[in-house]
């Protein structure tokens, strides 16, 4: 097997290139928490965060790990709101070949645009997350979390709430799950469920309570504001009293069920501050954590594959 | 003058292959028959097994002129349609400026004539500029030649203005052409809904937009006695809502295009922009409805549907990639394959490309018969070539065919009598 030269979704993965990945990802969990750094492993490489769309704890966690790594680390904000868009992404692929730039981390607002990108660069491409196609790195530290926490990372039911049609982190973290034999449940609203979803080991709820049921993990999603303003659901506090995860919905959940959120948050809107900032139940501080664990272990991957 | 011999040509009152000889003079069918012996000063072309059809005849083609030459021009136009075997395109109007103006209208005529392999018929829009807000002058335009009215890629949105525009064109005896797909449903949209776009992230277009347009436009059309024609349809709905009006004696027509029976929604896979259409590929339960409207006469025609796109258009995120591909050259091997794959005879597909559409615009070439124009295509049916982007004649390299191997190859074109292009032997 060739090694892969890029990080494009969670699509191109098979279970054991992810589960190795995990497993790195877990040295360095040990190794950060140690205070120890390893930074001669990157030594020399430029990686270069390229983000369309305004983010500041994915690229962060980015920047941090590719400096625990030892690599100079650059960041760069394009603004979206250029006409050019489209012309900017090339042109811009053509000068990151001119740096020379080892590992490029991309977030762009359309779907495919790393892709795309990664045909025109010579530099191991990660996507950061793209319009709502995938957000590899979040569903990985996603299953990180879980797996530390549950011991396991099969067999499991994870709930996912709210805005599934905008989603790039659950696309991705559907993926990930069912390809190691869990089961998800997408629960929502009728017009933020994406068309034909459906598959093996995915079941569409739009009810919490019965999409609940008996769920190991409850992960929300962010709602973004213009969903309200499109049309897809009539008000933020209708969407919160019927989707909105309270104590009296995690209740539907089994006893020891966790609950995550990709981050940023409405509170209030998907979930209630009273679960957020419960830390008997909540990862969120955690999947920070892992967050930076993981992308170590991406960029450690693909710059040993780059060469 | 030409005398074509160990030919087959399709005769156009039996409908059926037959081998013989042909002969052309003074740019029209002199004659053709089992043996036409030795005329004097002829021309011999003998090309034994090869099928010798009238030029096609191109019912839907965007050719760049004027506005879009970046994209295509008519004389570049005019390289991929003589290759192609096309000799006649009826050109949309959604140029810029569009063609709403009679004067426009005969410079495509003329633009046409000066390339002396391509007879150009052009198109008027139905809606000034296009824009889908006031409705063009039919009668002025139709004076100056125009076919039929259209705007093009733009569907035709409003339920009142498509009223109108049926009803002001049926005094002229004129179509009106619809890009069959409700606005507001397929607005930003870049795939047929479903899984595939889903998981790929990309805005959708579901299936019933078509349907919902044609459903509304069949109406309008038995509201006012108008005529409308859907192009590329490409929805077992579309297909059979059009099937029962015709079945109801109104007039309904349509086209498709090689895309909407060749290929399904899998092509966009790994975010191919080539493969970006509109409408956009379809499921393959879809695809196959439009092969079975093909075969059972729903569908009276197939139209390249050539929309040339450059790489700037094209290297782009999907969701802003601009729609299109590039149709002119693999108009005919596209068609030809399910002739191969037993889904279409022969004579089903070549009238699909000639008599039919030559049909639907009223023009006297498009068939094979004494005194027609001498507009001829020759073609090997068994022999094969690949396509290959960036490789195909014309501007327009932008196919979602690319690297597809195609049977059937051009051997020659002839407009009006003479050789307009010159396969390899």
């Amino acid at each position: 097997m060739t090694h892969p030269r890029h990080l494009l979704g969670i699509a191109g993965l098979n279970p054991v290139a992810v589960t190795a990945m995990l497993d790195l990802a877990e040295s360095y969990v040990l190794l950060n928490r140690s205070g120890k750094t390893q930074r001669d492993l990157l030594r020399g490489r430029t990686l270069i965060n390229l983000f369309f769309e305004d983010s500041t704890r994915t690229r962060t966690s980015f920047e941090l790990a590719g400096k625990r790594l030892g690599a100079d680390v650059i960041n760069m904000s394009v603004a979206t709101s250029s006409v050019t868009k489209g012309e900017t992404l090339l042109d811009t692929a053509a000068t990151l070949n001119a740096m020379n730039c080892d590992l490029l981390v991309v977030r762009h607002n359309r779907s495919g645009a790393p892709a795309l990108l990664a045909q025109k660069v010579d530099a191991a491409v990660i996507n950061a997350g793209d319009g709502t196609h995938e957000h590899p790195t979040q569903a990985l530290l996603d299953a990180l979390t879980i797996r530390r926490r549950k011991g396991r990372l099969s067999g499991l039911t994870v709930a996912i709430c709210g805005d599934i049609a905008h989603s790039r982190v659950a696309r991705s973290n559907i993926l990930l799950l069912t390809m190691l034999g869990n089961f998800v449940r997408v629960i929502g609203p009728p017009t933020l469920i994406p068309a034909g979803i459906e598959a093996p080991g995915v079941t569409v709820y739009h009810d919490m309570a019965a999409g609940l049921a008996g769920a190991d993990i409850v992960m929300a999603l962010r709602l973004q504001r213009e969903r309200m303003s499109g049309g897809l659901i009539p008000s933020a506090r209708e969407f919160f009293a019927f989707y909105g995860l309270d104590r009296k919905k995690l209740g539907y959940a089994k006893p020891d069920a966790l609950v995550m959120h990709p981050g940023p948050m409405n509170r209030g809107v998907e979930i209630d501050s009273d679960i957020a900032d419960d830390a008997a139940r909540s990862l969120i501080k955690e999947q920070v954590e892992m967050g930076v664990a993981v992308r170590m272990a991406v960029l450690d991957s693909l710059a040993r594959g780059y060469n | 003058m030409f005398l074509f011999r160990k030919i087959r040509f399709l005769d156009s009152a039996a409908q059926t292959l037959v081998e013989g000889e042909l002969l052309i003079k003074d740019g029209v069918i002199a004659d053709f028959g089992p043996s036409l012996g030795r005329p004097d000063g002829a021309q011999i072309v003998e090309a034994e097994g090869a099928i010798l059809c009238p030029g096609l005849v191109d019912l839907r083609a965007f050719l760049g002129e004027p506005g879009f030459e970046y994209r295509e021009t008519i004389a570049s136009a005019a390289l991929a349609a003589a290759a192609g075997g096309i000799t006649t395109i009826a050109v949309l109007p959604d140029s810029a400026p569009a063609i709403d103006d009679p004067a426009i209208a005969r410079l495509i005529t003329a633009r046409g004539q000066e390339t002396g392999s391509l007879t150009l018929l052009p198109y008027a829009a139905a809606t000034r500029g296009c824009r889908g807000e006031e409705l063009a002058e039919y009668g002025l335009l139709k004076a100056a030649g125009a076919i039929a009215f259209t705007d093009g890629q733009r569907a035709i949105a409003s339920s009142r203005l498509m009223r109108r525009a049926l009803a002001y064109a049926s005094g002229f005896g004129m179509r009106i052409v619809q890009h069959p797909e409700d606005a507001e449903l397929a607005a930003g949209g870049a795939a047929t809904e479903g899984a595939r776009a889903s998981w790929m992230g990309l805005p959708g277009i579901p299936a019933a937009a078509e349907a919902i347009c044609i459903a509304r436009d069949i109406r309008l059309a038995a509201l006012t006695g108008g005529a409308v024609h859907f192009a590329h349809v490409s929805t077992a709905e579309g297909c059979a809502l059009i099937a029962q009006a015709k079945h109801e004696g109104l007039h309904v027509t349509a086209d498709t295009a090689p895309p909407y029976f060749d290929l399904n929604e899998t092509a966009i896979g790994d975010f191919r922009t080539y493969a970006k259409l509109s409408p956009p590929l379809r499921t393959e339960a879809d695809r196959q409805a439009v092969l079975a409207a093909l075969a059972d006469g729903t569908i009276d025609a197939i139209a390249s549907d050539h929309q040339p796109r450059d790489a700037d258009d094209k290297r782009q995120p999907f969701a802003e990639a601009s729609p299109g591909g590039a149709g002119l050259v693999t108009l005919l091997g596209v068609t030809l394959a399910q002739v191969q794959s037993g889904h279409l005879t022969m004579a089903q597909a070549l009238a699909l490309l000639t008599v039919k559409p030559a049909a639907w615009l009223g023009i006297e070439t498009g068939r094979i018969a004494k005194g027609a124009p001498a507009d001829l295509c020759l073609f090997d049916p068994s022999r094969s070539w690949r396509v290959t982007a960036g490789q195909l004649p014309g501007k327009g390299q932008n196919t979602p065919f690319d690297g597809r191997a195609l049977e059937g190859v051009v051997l020659g074109t002839w407009k009006a009598g003479n050789q307009v292009f010159f396969g390899q032997a």
